[in-house]
């Protein structure tokens, strides 16, 4: 033996899964959804998704230069943001904008806070809400083949029983053919990637039902007009309970923790459609419940083996 | 059928194939012979032999007046030729007895064979247990003797035999229990007198059919009491003290506790094959299977060699390595450790010498941890190993304490999971040696309080 050993502290061996591993799984389950939103949306749909990722990425590695932090775009962290981004503006949105939401999203949602793992709401979202505030006009213009008019939870809220008939039928609103943004069009196609991030092990199952099933259940309790089927096939939610609220670094750590997330996502997002001055509210639902998640984390700690069950007295 | 298992834990590849079907050879060493003064838990022996003095094959080396320690023995016959520190598997330096084998291989006949134990009581037992130096040869290295004697207002309910072996590569404890199945079974039999009251349970994990199914055919001779073989769920770590005794009892050993206080005993499959060989046949511990094996090691082997002998005649025993390994591991993957020479030699603790390339290792680099909560599933004592992370890194021990960390039982299943390479392991480690310097350091000012 030439060579000197190698010593370490066990275990020697690993699993073998890397951030970048899982990031590269998210891409690849978004992708489906990409490819409707440019099918059903038209081709700037593309010219938007490449400015996001492009702008996350340089915004990303110029940051962690400027702050002398070994750059880790190649984790795949920074794409995933610039997609979701993306997936959240409507296709005509000026790309100067959905720049400076992606500038906002890095710089300020993540690496003011530290960095990967450590921001304490969804970057995507942050971007997406800041650009919502700067630019109303443009954020909520929607069209659908060269046609302007209102998204289907729009004529939902604010149409005259009358209006009802002016939505899209179910079928093309699970395939996504309706006015929207660009990655929330097709429920087909996201139901497609969630499962495959669920078959992968990557996302549980816990966040995307339990957020879904309570928007559905809240719906029939409000009496919504067009039924639960309808709502949650419309809108944000299919894209927010696969991709946004699973989001690791802004959901709770433990299986109990994450469905209490999931219901506040889902009950806040009801109120919001139901009640709320905007049609739509995954974004700032999930956004809120982020902010919720150390208070999460902190009451829903795990027993540790042995330790005596919590009960009411001490 | 749903198998017993535990929560938490994860599945790594096993790695057993290479060694599964290899039946044990018996190995003579050539070279000189290393004796630790060290090879259990508890107080380390004092070397009853000097520099010249002639040994017999199971005369006493080393020992000690204190109860939590196990007498050291030769295996072989022949001259010490030195009593001096010297490099252990475990990377330390301890007093060792280096002993010259001159090829006669004789015997001492200090312990005498009691093929019919029903007549020894349970001091008897104990007393041979403690003499023929039977520790837990799972790795854990406790004194079977201390062991087998728990407080009298403790009720032993359940003696498990733990022949899980949850370690990827490892096959000792399969091939013993497939090979030398009556006198494992025997084993517990006898350490089931000192217990009448208990049931006898062989916990095995499920990948190992073969041991099983003989396991219950020698049960079924007739005479098999208040015997049973349980198959466990393949899952690591399976064979952990806490796990196995929750799969097989559903109890949960508070934080703090032993085994005893919820009513059981475990013991390794190979340390009952010891007491068996000290109680019937009157043959102390002199040697161990060990699963010489790893993927740069040629023709991996398992391998009953005498205690003391060189890790490196060992691997020379397998073939060599195939390439450079790039850790060389006393025990599995999970829970071994790298060893920084091949000349040390062997314990009664060790199960395994693994060798493995660079490529079944752990990438160099940590990165950010993601909060993806991998290391909370995997973790079977119930804590928040990306939650302990942060405490140890700034040296907060009390935060790490509060936080439940000095649970943590070192099995690396986070370490494992983590997709950011995080050292969650190594940090638990760091943190229950701050929290004992704490306390230690207190008890010291404490004392000095009240001079």
């Amino acid at each position: 033996m030439n060579r000197l050993l190698v010593i370490a502290s066990s275990p020697h061996i690993h699993a073998g899964l890397s951030t970048q591993k899982i990031m590269g799984w998210v891409l690849a389950a978004l992708a489906p959804a990409g490819l409707a939103g440019v099918y059903f949306l038209g081709t700037r749909s593309l010219a938007v998704i490449a400015a996001c990722v492009a702008a996350c990425v340089l915004t990303e590695a110029a940051w962690q230069k400027c702050a002398k932090l070994p750059v880790t775009v190649s984790d795949l962290s920074a794409a995933v943001t610039g997609v979701l981004l993306a997936y959240n503006l409507p296709p005509t949105i000026p790309l100067w904008m959905a720049v400076c939401g992606s500038v906002f999203a890095m710089v300020i949602a993540k690496h003011f806070f530290g960095g990967l793992g450590h921001n304490i709401v969804n970057p995507a979202l942050a971007g997406r809400a800041m650009m919502l505030i700067c630019w109303p006009v443009a954020m909520t213009t929607w069209t659908l083949h060269g046609v302007t008019g209102p998204t289907p939870l729009a004529v939902l809220k604010d149409g005259a029983s009358g209006a009802l008939g002016t939505l899209p039928s179910v079928m093309d609103a699970f395939l996504g053919n309706m006015g929207g943004c660009i990655g929330e069009t097709s429920a087909a196609a996201l139901l497609l990637g969630g499962g495959l991030l669920i078959a992968k092990g990557i996302i549980s199952w816990r966040i995307p039902l339990v957020y879904i099933a309570t928007v559905a259940g809240m719906s029939l309790l409000f009496g919504r007009a067009a039924g639960p089927l309808f709502e949650i096939l419309t809108g944000g939610l299919m894209l927010g309970a696969f991709f946004m609220a699973t989001d690791y670094a802004t959901s709770p750590m433990t299986g109990k923790g994450q469905t209490v997330f999931a219901f506040g996502c889902g009950a806040i997002t009801s109120l919001i459609r139901v009640f709320g001055g905007y049609p739509e509210g995954v974004s700032y639902s999930i956004l809120i419940m982020n902010l919720a998640v150390p208070l999460i984390d902190r009451v829903t700690v795990p027993r540790i083996l042995g330790e005596a069950k919590k009960s009411g007295s001490k | 059928m749903k198998l017993p298992t535990f929560i938490g834990g994860i599945h790594p590849p096993e790695g057993k194939e290479l060694t599964s079907h290899k039946e044990i050879e018996i190995f003579t060493p050539q070279g000189n012979l290393v004796f630790p003064m060290s090879q259990h838990l508890g107080v380390p022996c004092t070397p009853t032999v000097k520099k010249g003095d002639r040994v017999l094959i199971g005369q006493k080396i080393g020992d000690s007046d204190a109860f939590v320690s196990s007498p050291i023995l030769s295996s072989v016959s022949g001259i010490v030729k030195e009593v001096g520190p010297r490099m252990t598997i475990s990377g330390s330096v301890e007093t060792c007895v280096v002993i010259e084998n001159d090829g006669l291989y004789e015997h001492e006949t200090r312990l005498l064979p009691h093929p019919d134990y029903e007549s020894l009581d349970a001091k008897e037992i104990l007393s041979v247990i403690r003499e023929a130096g039977i520790v837990g040869m799972g790795g854990a290295c406790f004194p079977t003797h201390v062991k087998l004697a728990p407080p009298p207002d403790k009720k032993i309910r359940w003696l498990i035999a733990n022949g899980a072996e949850c370690e990827p590569y490892l096959n000792c404890d399969n091939r013993l229990m497939l090979e030398h199945t009556e006198p494992v079974i025997e084993g517990l039999r006898i350490c089931m007198r000192l217990f009448p009251e208990a049931e006898g349970i062989i916990a095995v994990e499920n990948n190992k059919p073969d041991s099983i199914a003989k396991i219950e055919e020698k049960l079924s001779d007739g005479r098999g009491g208040k015997i049973k073989v349980m198959p466990h769920k393949v899952k690591y770590p399976q064979g952990a003290e806490k796990m196995l005794i929750y799969s097989v009892t559903g109890q949960e050993i508070p934080p703090g506790a032993l085994p005893a206080d919820v009513s059981c005993i475990i013991l390794n499959v190979r340390t009952l094959y010891a007491i068996w060989l000290a109680v019937t046949q009157g043959i102390p511990v002199l040697d161990r299977v060990i699963s010489v094996t790893g993927d740069v090691i040629l023709n991996p082997k398992n391998l009953a060699a005498p205690l003391g002998t060189s890790v490196r005649e060992l691997i020379d025993a397998a073939g060599g390595f195939t390439e450079e390994p790039a850790k060389v591991l006393a025990g599995g993957p999970m829970m071994g450790i790298s060893m920084r020479s091949l000349d040390v030699p062997i314990v009664k603790g060790t199960s395994g010498i693994l060798a493995l390339s660079s490529r079944s290792g752990i990438s160099p680099r940590e990165t950010n941890c993601l909060r993806c909560g991998r290391c909370i599933e995997a973790c079977p004592m119930g804590l928040q190993p990306a939650a302990l992370d942060t405490p140890v890194r700034r040296r907060d021990y009390d935060s790490f304490e509060a936080h439940g960390g000095v649970n943590c039982i070192e099995c690396g299943s986070c370490t494992y999971a983590c997709p950011a390479n995080r050292r969650l392991t190594q940090i638990c480690r760091d943190g229950k040696a701050g929290v004992n310097a704490a306390r230690r350091k207190k008890q010291q000012a404490e004392k000095g309080a009240q001079k």
